[in-house]
């Protein structure tokens, strides 16, 4: 603190500029200087002027705390851990029962299904073709591997289906079969194709009866007709 | 007119620069500074009362920095550094208070 002076000396101009007062004002700076960068190292810097216990306690609280977070850290990683596998396991179980609901579908016949297979063309002048010739024909089909069978693209072959003479037509499910019947397979199409002309095979049968039949083997054969799922009325399952 | 000028460039040098204080300088610089501000006030104060030296400022000054400085280490080498330091803050305050009412005083006649 500038002490008291007792002596008068002459006021100088202010505008005269001398050492003295350059000192005065290095000095104003260099205080201004370092309150400036005390401010700005205050604000990043909290913990400077905390006394050492405190900063004992500080710390003790903080491992703490980081202990129970530690804590629950674990807790919600063997949760996480937990939902994750019960998630691919429900996950694995949803794919398996969509394949199987695909596989039973195709055997019910309520969806459409495509892939190669053949195609047998019966033309019948005679009208000597009856139910029971066609469902031979089917069973010889189902014989060779025939997955999916369809009749002129209208009658789906599944295991409910019956075959029916109906005034001088065939009923095959229920649905009228107009001549030439076209039955369309899928399946192994060259093992479909060789099965059906064997001798004493499908086509020797039918052609014994005066028909005339066709088979074209087919790289892909797109079945749309649907069979009627009826669900069992008195059928349970037992498992 | 040249002090406020240093005054200036020193705010705008801190901003500028923005420089870390060291660690070693850490515990003394606040004191410094209240050191510093009592020795401004104290030279406010005589400026009022027309009899401001510029000798005697720079004296008072640079000594004020020096010996808070100095008990601030000391404080530290006997361990009862933050102590200390507290009593060299409530004392510079203490004349900081003087000065500005005796400034006060001249001013509002108050």
């Amino acid at each position: 603190m500038p002490e008291p002076r007792t002596d008068d000396r002459p006021k100088r101009s202010p505008f005269k500029v001398s050492v003295s007062q350059l000192v005065v004002a290095a000095l104003i700076g260099g205080l201004a200087f370092a309150i400036t960068v005390q401010v700005r190292d205050d604000d990043t810097d909290d913990y400077s002027g905390v006394r050492g216990d405190d900063l004992v306690e500080l710390l003790k609280s903080l491992d703490s705390a980081n202990e129970r977070l530690n804590g629950q850290i674990d807790d919600l990683t063997d949760t996480r851990n937990g939902l994750l596998s019960s998630t691919q396991r429900s996950q694995k179980a949803q794919k398996q029962a969509k394949q199987r609901a695909e596989q039973l579908a195709i055997l019910a016949g309520s969806v459409g299904a495509s892939g190669p297979g053949i195609e047998v063309v019966v033309q019948d002048p005679n009208q000597q073709i009856d139910a029971a010739a066609i469902l031979d024909a089917v069973e010889e089909l189902r014989d060779a591997g025939a997955e999916v069978i369809a009749i002129n693209g209208v009658a789906r072959v599944v295991a409910q289906t019956y075959f029916l003479d109906d005034a001088d037509q065939i009923r095959v499910g229920g649905r009228e079969i107009k001549r030439p019947y076209r039955i369309e397979v899928i399946g192994d199409a060259s093992g479909l194709a060789e099965a059906v002309r064997f001798p004493g095979g499908l086509v020797d049968s039918l052609e014994n009866r005066g028909a005339s039949v066709i088979v074209t083997k087919k790289d892909k054969i797109t079945i749309t007709a649907l069979a009627d799922v009826k669900s069992p009325e008195y059928a349970r399952p037992t498992s | 007119m040249i002090p406020v000028i240093g005054l200036a460039i020193g705010v705008i040098a801190g901003l500028v620069f923005q420089p870390t204080v060291p660690t070693d300088l850490q515990p003394y610089l606040p004191i410094a500074i209240v050191a510093a501000l009592d020795a401004v006030v104290g030279a406010l104060r005589a400026l009022g009362e027309r009899r401001f030296d510029d000798r005697v400022f720079v004296v008072s000054f640079i000594s004020n920095v020096v010996i808070a400085a100095f008990m601030v280490y000391l404080g530290d080498q006997l361990g009862v550094g933050s102590q200390l330091s507290t009593g060299v803050v409530v004392v510079l305050g203490i004349r900081i208070f003087a000065n500005a009412a005796a400034i006060r005083r001249r001013i509002f006649h108050a």
